[in-house]
């Protein structure tokens, strides 16, 4: 008998009571019902809780708002669908581009100081920005290799709660949920930001 | 009302006072005390260390004693023995495969309270000084026993009662919600763990410059009095019926170096 | 064939890291005795209780989540073997390659073989309770394969040649200074200059596993969730090594136990608020890495999933203990315990320590194996880990039917009682009946004696010797309530409530 018979008949006889799924109750919040004041306040306060550096701005504002914060990256990778507007003003000369069908590799990746991406939908309630893999976010290793990771959020795309954001979520998507800059707890259970993943975000939350 | 009394085993061969006030409580309340004489323990030792066979026939001899429609609720000073004829008692019915025995259980169960619930909710006692005449000029700190907590859920039930005893002074103790370390035959199964958390217990008692420590069973206070002895400190520790039983008149005794508050009641 | 169609199958208990080699009374004796233990964990625990209640307490629907949670647990368990078949042909179809393992070893056997098929020999993990259950690391090492953990607290428990003792920071025994000692003496090439400063440890740990990150090919994880109708994992992680070794390496080996189903993409909603919260006290962990299957050009091309038996089946076959299959290893309940607080994790033996480990390490093994019919014994019954848990395992009521299948198990099979089994079954017969617990108390008078003109007996024999280990016993009153009711109530004219102090001189 193959191990996965064998497996799946231990577990039918071991449910030989015959137990019946219990209605899941489901009355727990499914929307914050908070306007885009509030989600912005609130999101903001939780990302700068984590220690990610948050900046709100006019969506005209971003590329300027970009060009700052990469003023110190000796060079900063984009994913190829990132949109060319928001990167006006800044010179090519430092800036790679990345796809999947045009890969950097790891190597060029760790030499490369930033990475600026867009996201697919934030949660303001936990502070996190989820993203997709979509190709302004692009795959999942330029947002991870670089130490230094510029976000843009549109307000747009700014949910409440997680119930919210999850369900404007293509979950079989390869995802990212980032929740403030890479931490641990492991000594003493004390936080400390900046471990492996980037250890400097900035969020630039566009409206 | 008339309310049976379940003095609970321990009580009743080791601290019979605290049976005594809480009978007078209920009397100065104008209601009836009547004692099942066929009690006699809930079992819950037998149970909580997996004797479950042994268990059966002392919760068939409590539901017995309880089933009689001679009274109106049963009340124990004990959250953990009510907690016990709550919960345990109608499960260990059931693994014995004793149906009967399981519908009569909780129905003892469902009219069984704890003494501070029977005063909060049932008797609507708020100001124990102006209600019961309780008067108990000490300072005393007080240590909410797990059940009575997490299995009964009473809450501040037993607290905001002390608070409202005429002349005493409550102080709070820090880490409340630990556990005192008894847990029944866990305080001899697994001595030295036990006894680590019976040391910070009475070192947070201590830590409270009270002259007691009270609680609403009497099983967590033989454990944290019999502690504070083997120390050798002067802080007792009292069940708390028997301070709502004091008063100006007939106050409660209390042994060891008890200094009495004047002036800084907290009422 | 021995097999009988229809006829139910024993249970199979599981093997591996699951099991107590002394009990857990002797073993905590010796963590007891350990001061700077007992320091460690008693400030991190109490840290995270504090950061726990507060995120708790910031949800109006925490309970609500809770209830959910349960219920959710609940369905997997009622419909495991469609669930798997669901996740199987969904994970499968995306180019996931799915092996069943039904012990421990077949499990190592496993990885051990698609490791050997990529040729390397060298690969980073993820912290995973259920590789670290199997034993892998040290079969990997048998086999001629080094496993990096990447985790911190992993990493240091693997320098330091210890075993972790908590779930979720198994390090957490170890305070700053041990940490950084460790890492001078172990990390090659470590500044000698290094502080104990936590933020500068971090930084050390990331400087020694940048390389083997960047140039692994092999990752091995383990999994916090598995959805059943999209094929989708997760992992749950704070520092970027999960992220680092779910995206970069070309092969991904997870290990998964086959209780960690999901039903349905909504209810991550679920878990994703109760696992954060109630693990490190966070409103949301830095990262959670999301994958179904394969997706071309991003992560990992090779793809597997081994799904892991190891005594789970034998767990679900026991009505009353099934339940602690819920965990989702938050370690909430460790966090709170009384009991871990005092002894840390390796008093259990197993790999899950802690209220969850006293109820999950037995039901994976069975009760009879080894020591860990100690461990349901290793509790006070206090109930903080029922409170805290987020799935609602109401170990308290499992650590009890655990105690009685050790007494029933045990019953008949020996030639002299114990003790305490001569003794339950006394106490048995005389708190049975009111009338012979009074004739008992009679005999009230005679402890009066014993304990002497101190009135206290500060010395028992046999198991009470535990009791009076620490604590004295008062002197027993003069007469029971049941007595002194009985005189006080022969007549009726005797209505006269007892003032309190009438008994004062008996019960001093």
């Amino acid at each position: 008998m193959s191990a996965r018979e064998d497996i799946l008949g231990r577990i039918r006889s071991a449910l030989r009571d015959a137990p019946v799924a219990p209605p899941i109750p489901r009355d727990y919040r499914a929307a914050s019902g908070l306007g885009e004041e509030a989600l912005i306040e609130m999101l903001v306060d939780r990302l700068v809780d984590y220690k990610a550096q948050v900046s709100v701005v006019e969506a005209a504002e971003v590329p300027e708002r970009i060009a700052e914060l990469l003023a110190d990256a000796r060079s900063y990778v984009v994913p190829a669908g990132f949109d060319a507007g928001w990167l006006a003003g800044l010179d090519g000369g430092r800036r790679h581009v990345d796809s999947i069908s045009a890969p950097l590799s790891l190597a060029e990746l760790d030499s490369i100081d930033a990475v600026v991406t867009g996201s697919a939908v934030a949660v303001a309630e936990t502070g996190t920005i989820i993203l997709d893999a979509s190709p302004d976010q692009g795959r999942r290793a330029i947002s991870l290799v670089p130490d230094h990771h510029i976000c843009v959020v549109n307000v747009a795309d700014i949910a409440g709660i997680l119930p919210e954001a999850l369900r404007r979520i293509d979950g079989t998507r390869p995802l990212t949920m980032i929740s403030g800059p890479s931490a641990t707890s492991d000594i003493e259970l004390e936080r400390v930001e900046g471990v492996h993943g980037p250890r400097r975000l900035d969020v630039l939350i566009a409206r | 009302m008339r309310i049976a009394l379940f003095a609970t085993c321990i009580v009743d061969a080791m601290y019979p006072r605290t049976a005594q006030a809480t009978v007078s409580i209920l009397e100065r309340l104008g209601h009836e005390v009547v004692f099942p004489p066929a009690q006699a323990c809930c079992g819950q030792m037998h149970v909580n260390s997996g004797y479950l066979k042994e268990a059966l026939p002392v919760v068939a001899n409590h539901v017995e004693a309880f089933s009689s429609d001679d009274y109106d609720v049963a009340v124990a000073p004990s959250g953990s023995c009510v907690a016990s004829v709550k919960h345990q008692h109608p499960m260990v019915a059931r693994s014995c495969g004793d149906t009967a025995l399981e519908a009569r259980a909780a129905a003892v169960g469902s009219r069984t309270y704890e003494l501070s619930e029977l005063l909060v909710d049932v008797l609507g006692v708020t100001d124990a000084g102006a209600q019961l005449g309780s008067y108990f000029p000490h300072r005393v700190t007080y240590h909410p026993s797990c059940h009575g907590m997490r299995l009964l859920r009473l809450g501040d039930r037993q607290s905001r009662l002390l608070r409202s005893v005429t002349g005493i002074d409550l102080a709070e103790l820090p880490e409340a919600d630990q556990c005192c370390g008894f847990g029944g035959t866990f305080s001899m199964k697994n001595a030295d763990v036990s006894s680590a958390m019976l040391a910070d217990k009475t070192a947070s008692i201590a830590a409270t410059g009270a002259a007691l420590c009270t609680g609403g069973d009497a099983s967590c206070l033989m454990h944290i009095g019999g502690g504070l002895s083997r120390q050798g400190s002067a802080v007792t520790t009292l069940h708390l019926a028997e301070i709502l039983a004091s008063t100006v008149d007939s106050p409660a005794s209390v042994v060891g170096d008890v200094r009495v508050t004047t002036g800084k009641a907290t009422r | 064939m021995s097999t009988f169609l229809g006829m139910p199958s024993l249970p199979v208990f599981g093997s591996g890291n699951l099991h107590a080699t002394e009990s857990f009374a002797k073993a905590a004796r010796h963590e007891l005795g350990n001061g700077q233990l007992r320091a460690n964990l008693g400030h991190a625990t109490h840290t995270i209780r504090d950061k726990r209640l507060k995120v708790v307490s910031e949800l109006p629907d925490w309970e609500q989540l809770r209830d959910a949670g349960s219920a959710i647990k609940e369905s997997v368990m009622a419909r495991l073997p469609e669930l798997l078949e669901q996740f199987e042909e969904k994970f499968t179809a995306r180019g996931g390659v799915i092996h069943w393992a039904r012990d421990a070893d077949e499990a190592n056997d496993i990885v051990t073989r698609l490791i050997r098929e990529t040729g390397e020999t060298e690969v980073v993990k993820v912290k995973s309770m259920a590789t670290q259950e199997i034993g892998l690391n040290e079969y990997l090492e048998e086999q001629g394969i080094s496993a990096f953990e990447t985790d911190l607290a992993e990493l240091i428990v693997q320098l330091d040649h210890d075993k972790p003792s908590h779930i979720l920071v198994p390090a957490i025994h170890k305070n700053r200074t041990e940490i950084r000692d460790i890492f001078l003496r172990e990390m090659p090439g470590a500044d000698p200059a290094l502080t104990d400063d936590p933020a500068m440890l971090a930084m050390a740990a990331r400087a020694h596993l940048r390389r083997k990150f960047l140039n692994a090919k092999v990752a091995v994880s383990g999994a916090n969730f598995a959805l059943a109708d999209s094929g989708t994992l997760a992992v749950v992680e704070s520092e970027g090594n999960g992220r680092m070794c779910l995206t970069l390496p070309d092969t991904l080996i997870t290990v998964m136990g086959v209780e960690k189903l999901l039903p349905t993409w909504q209810d991550l909603e679920v878990f994703m608020q109760l696992l954060p919260r109630s693990s490190t006290g966070e409103r949301m962990n830095p990262y959670t890495s999301l994958w179904t299957g394969v997706t071309e050009g991003d992560g990992p091309q090779n793809v597997h999933l081994v799904l892991l038996d190891n005594g789970r089946s034998a767990a679900l076959a026991d009505e009353m203990g099934r339940s602690a299959l819920h965990c989702i290893r938050c370690s909430a309940c460790m966090n709170v315990c009384p009991v871990y607080e005092r002894t840390g994790g390796h008093a259990y033996g197993s790999t899950y320590p802690g209220p969850i480990g006293a109820i999950l390490s037995p039901l994976l093994t069975g009760i009879q194996s080894e020591e860990n019919s100690s461990l349901p014994y290793a509790s006070s019954l206090c109930g903080a880990c029922f409170d805290a848990c987020p799935v609602k395992i109401n170990i308290p009521d499992i650590l009890v039917h655990l105690r009685s299948v050790d007494v029933d198990s045990k019953r008949g099979m020996k030639k002299v009682p114990s003790q305490m089994d001569a003794g339950m079954k006394a106490a048995s017969w005389a708190l049975s009946s009111g009338k012979r617990l009074g004739l008992i108390e009679k005999g009230l008078p005679i402890g009066r004696l014993a304990a002497g003109p101190d009135k206290k007996i500060t010395k028992l024999p046999g198991i009470a010797a535990g009791w009076t280990q620490s604590r004295d016993i008062p002197a027993p009153p003069a007469q029971s309530f049941r007595s002194w009711w009985a005189k006080e109530h022969r007549s009726p004219d005797v209505k006269e409530a007892p003032a309190p102090t009438q008994q004062k001189e008996d019960q001093a």
